[in-house]
């Protein structure tokens, strides 16, 4: 079908004339400034890295451990205690920088795991289709119906000591179905497009096409997914911490969330003890978010020029 | 006269700025008379056919009014022209064959839109019958889903239900474009025969195709660039045209029995001015071979001829 | 050059793949250097399916196609490159030919990699320049867009430039410019004219009688699947021996031609078409 009345009047505007140009590299720089001019990306970035800032340096600006008693019970923030003290006279500032440096740990990794796995599943799937298509979407729905919680209790019988890593790559392990599966119907619906087409007959090989034609046209839906990755695994760990089932050393936010709801830091007024780790979560997820919407407008041209 | 266009104005809102698709267009389409509005993409035909009906919440009626039999259309008003879609004026709309809803039986789709009306399925049922069969659908269609229709069925099926009430004017816009060329030459006949049984008393047949139009219309309106470039009787236009760009897309048209050795056809260079700062005076200015100077003074829309007008310098 | 062997094509749909579908059934056609074919046929009647076959998109179920007297369904790795150095493909939504987020012109720059590895920045960009003129594109005016900023008729063009570069024997030409305006779709079919007039074999693929009646030397007429009638296209326009040809024939819209009325009860004049 010829383009709608309106498309077609407003793109036949006449354009000055451009210098040739070899393509790609001009590509890239105009990415660069466009992101940078970005205020959705920026803003994002920004409060991500704060927090990212705050997990490196502030463990460093103490010098005590998270879970040594150091002061006086329930204090209330102050200029000695920044975030107060818990229940038992932890710092409450220590417990949140150690616990973002896990969280972020945790994030990053059981995150990143789900999104590696989810990815060549589902992009394997969907463009191969046929018989690995069935063998992996097997896969991916034998590993979404596994009782995650049930198999984390066996696991946890037999492991005495648990460190974040390992709880980390148990989440990732256990949180790719759905990204598998929706990378595979965005492949299955790319790849019957011309432009892929287009791309075999240059002779370009299976592998190379998903990743030079495919990918870059999810890349923002790709980084949206580790978004959530990122965000789910954060929430995951929350709750294996909260059932015991966490790391059996250190501290992480939903430790901390869940230590003050155990120690009725809400009834009592102790908001200093989980406001904190719940905004810190918040925050950053939410940060994420708004980056993602930013970096939609840099990948996508045709958003740019609205 | 059915309907009576006088100097149209409509803009879009886009994010861009206001794209002025119709710059004053006027004509009129006689009782029982076929018009095809013909023209390329961004001509402005299909703005100007949803215009009629008010169907798009972007556009802008900045001047010009329409007259159907006689009475005023509210198209600056989307309330109150509800109360004449369908009824008076209707439309099928481009795509519509794809935009029928799919997870409901064509026949409830069909009875809700009547009670919109005021109008009960009962009443109409033998008469739907009857139309159905015109068209060679049998009655069952309607206890069917659209995605269990053809191209072609769906279509028709289309038509007919935008031509229940009997409308004064129907709107076709590009209705037989993603359609063989044997589901279209029955299309097109079809909305020959809802005329000549008096289902619809006046057709505006919009579509890119001009030969097609020249086999069902009355009469063909050339659009250009938001504004009319030529009127006339369909056997006038198709021999004897006097508008260039008129004469220049005639001249483009590939025929059976025209071959690229024998006559090489020639297309028409350069490109259409952008409608959001649309240029002064006549627009096909730059893409004509017969411009002159008069040409930066837009030219009327006159009679140079028995029913048979041009906007050109040139062409009296 | 091009043989096509009694090619047929199967599906298998429904639940557990238990139907069949046939979409090309046992056709079978030559295209010699320097030649037009025409392939007309209506939706479902197969033609793309045979021109994605001809190009290695698809698999063949049944028979053989050769080029140059080899089966290509053998070729693989660089034999399967070269074969795309011979013969290419345009489709027909230039929009959808399309990466949308980038540029128009990477097109051109998929294909340096694999053929013209040696050549440095400015021996790339002339041949990119002479190859832009040769489909009468200028280049300042395309490149360095993106494919949204260009019209149809340009982006369709620029895949002609593409696969010109590549100093091919055989265009398939899949519907290339039904999406395109009547003022712009003459020009590139004068286009393929004057390609042809310098040696490139076409095979057109078309619904369009009148488009595939303007440039071409044979024409296969197809009907769901199969061959209906083919021969020299002035045969088969001027005294179309089928039923279906004529029929087709008949419901041209045309210039200069009314149609003849079927009268009261409209059916499908050549076949309802699912």
């Amino acid at each position: 079908m010829t383009v709608s009345d309106a498309d077609e009047l407003a793109a036949a505007t006449p354009a000055a004339a451009t210098p040739v140009t070899v393509a790609g590299v001009r590509g890239r720089r105009e990415a660069l400034q466009v992101a940078r001019r970005n205020r959705k990306l920026l803003v994002g970035l920004a409060v991500v890295l704060v927090f990212l800032a705050v997990a490196v340096v502030g463990p460093l600006l103490t010098d005590h451990g998270p879970n040594e008693y150091v002061g006086p019970p329930a204090q209330r923030p102050s200029a000695r205690w920044w975030f107060g003290t818990t229940m038992f006279g932890q710092d409450v500032f220590a417990q949140f920088a150690h616990g973002l440096r896990a969280t972020f740990l945790v994030g990053l990794l059981g995150g990143g795991l789900a999104a590696v796995i989810g990815m060549v599943v589902g992009f394997t799937a969907g463009y191969r289709g046929g018989a690995a298509d069935e063998a992996l979407s097997m896969l991916t729905n034998v590993v979404l119906v596994i009782p995650t919680l049930a198999v984390l209790l066996i696991i946890a019988t037999y492991l005495r000591v648990r460190g974040v890593v390992p709880e980390a790559i148990f989440i990732g392990l256990f949180s790719w179905p759905w990204v598998a599966r929706a990378i595979r119907a965005q492949t299955f619906s790319l790849r019957t497009r011309d432009f892929v087409d287009l791309a075999r007959l240059s002779g370009v090989g299976g592998a190379r096409i998903v990743l030079r034609e495919i990918v870059p046209n999810m890349s923002s839906y790709l980084f949206m997914t580790f978004i959530l990755l990122f965000g789910g695994s954060v929430l995951m760990a929350a709750t294996l911490d909260f059932i015991g089932l966490g790391p059996t050393e250190g501290i992480s936010l939903g430790l901390m969330m869940n230590n003050a709801v155990l120690w009725s830091a809400l009834p009592l007024g102790m908001w200093w003890w989980f406001v904190p780790p719940g905004l810190g979560i918040t925050m950053i997820v939410g940060a994420l978010y708004i980056m993602n919407v930013g970096l939609d407008e840099v990948f996508n041209p045709r958003l740019r020029e609205l | 006269m059915t309907l009576r266009v006088d100097n149209l104005k409509v803009w879009y809102r886009t994010p861009r700025g206001e794209v002025q698709a119709l710059d004053g267009v006027s004509f009129g389409v006689a009782d029982g008379e076929i018009v095809g509005l013909a023209g390329e993409s961004g001509c402005g035909k299909s703005t100007l056919g949803r215009s009629l009906i008010r169907l798009d919440a972007a556009m802008r009626h900045v001047d010009g009014t329409v007259e159907l039999d006689g009475k005023e259309l509210p198209i600056a008003d989307d309330e109150r022209m509800s109360g004449f879609r369908f009824k008076e004026v209707s439309i099928i709309p481009q795509y519509a064959m794809s935009a029928l809803n799919p997870t409901r039986r064509i026949g409830g789709m069909l009875a809700e839109l009547l009670e919109s009306r005021g109008v009960g399925m009962a009443g109409v049922r033998d008469e739907l019958r009857r139309r159905l069969e015109l068209v060679g659908l049998d009655a069952e269609v309607l206890d069917r889903y659209p995605i269990e229709l053809s191209g072609g069925m769906k279509q028709r099926m289309v038509m007919v239900i935008s031509t229940m009430l009997n409308p004064s004017l129907l709107i076709a816009d590009e209705v037989t474009s993603a359609l063989d060329v044997s589901t279209q030459k029955a299309v097109a006949e079809t909305l020959v025969e809802f005329r000549d049984r008096h289902y619809v008393k006046s057709t505006l047949f919009i579509t890119h195709d001009l030969s097609l139009v020249y086999q069902i219309a009355d009469s063909i309106v050339v659009m250009y660039a938001g504004r009319l470039a030529e009127k006339a009787p369909t056997d006038t236009l198709v021999a004897a045209p006097r508008h260039p760009y008129t004469r220049m897309l005639l001249a483009a048209l590939p025929e059976v029995g025209v071959r690229y050795g024998a006559r090489r056809l020639q297309g028409i260079p350069g490109s259409p001015p952008s409608l959001l700062t649309p240029p002064t005076g006549c627009r096909f200015r730059d893409r004509c071979p017969l411009a002159f100077d008069k040409c930066a003074t837009q030219p009327p829309f006159v009679e140079v001829a028995p029913d048979h007008l041009v906007a050109c310098w040139k062409a009296g | 050059m091009l043989r096509l062997d009694r090619i047929s094509k199967t599906y298998r749909i429904g639940t557990f793949g238990s139907r069949e579908l046939t979409a090309v059934r046992d056709v079978s056609f030559q295209v010699h250097p320097g030649e037009v074919i025409s392939l007309i046929g209506e939706s479902g009647s197969g033609k793309s399916t045979i021109g994605r076959m001809i190009l290695r998109l698809t698999g063949v179920s049944a028979g053989t196609i050769s080029f140059d007297g080899t089966d290509i369904a053998g070729f693989k790795g660089r034999g399967l490159r070269t074969y795309y150095g011979n013969v290419q493909g345009v489709f027909q939504d230039p929009f959808s030919c399309y990466n949308p987020i980038f540029r128009a012109e990477r097109v051109l720059e998929m294909l340096r990699g694999p053929w013209f590895p040696g050549l440095d920045d400015r021996q790339w960009r002339d041949k990119v320049a002479a190859s832009l003129e040769a489909v009468r594109l200028d280049p300042a005016q395309v490149l360095g867009k993106y494919p949204h900023q260009l019209s149809g008729g340009q982006l369709q063009r620029l895949l002609v430039a593409r696969a010109l570069l590549l100093d091919i024997r055989l265009l398939v030409a899949d519907e290339i410019i039904s999406m395109l305006d009547a003022s712009t779709r003459i020009d590139v079919l004068n286009l393929l004219g004057d390609l042809k007039a310098r040696g490139l074999g076409i095979l057109f693929i078309t619904h369009d009688l009148s488009l595939g009646n303007y440039l071409s030397d044979q024409t296969v007429i197809l009907r769901r699947g199969e061959v209906v009638e083919q021969g020299p296209t002035e045969r088969v326009f001027g005294r179309p021996e089928h039923p279906y040809t004529r029929a087709l024939l008949a419901s041209v819209p045309q210039l200069h031609r009314k149609w003849d009325r079927t009268g009261p009860g409209v059916r499908g004049a050549a076949g309802e078409s699912a």
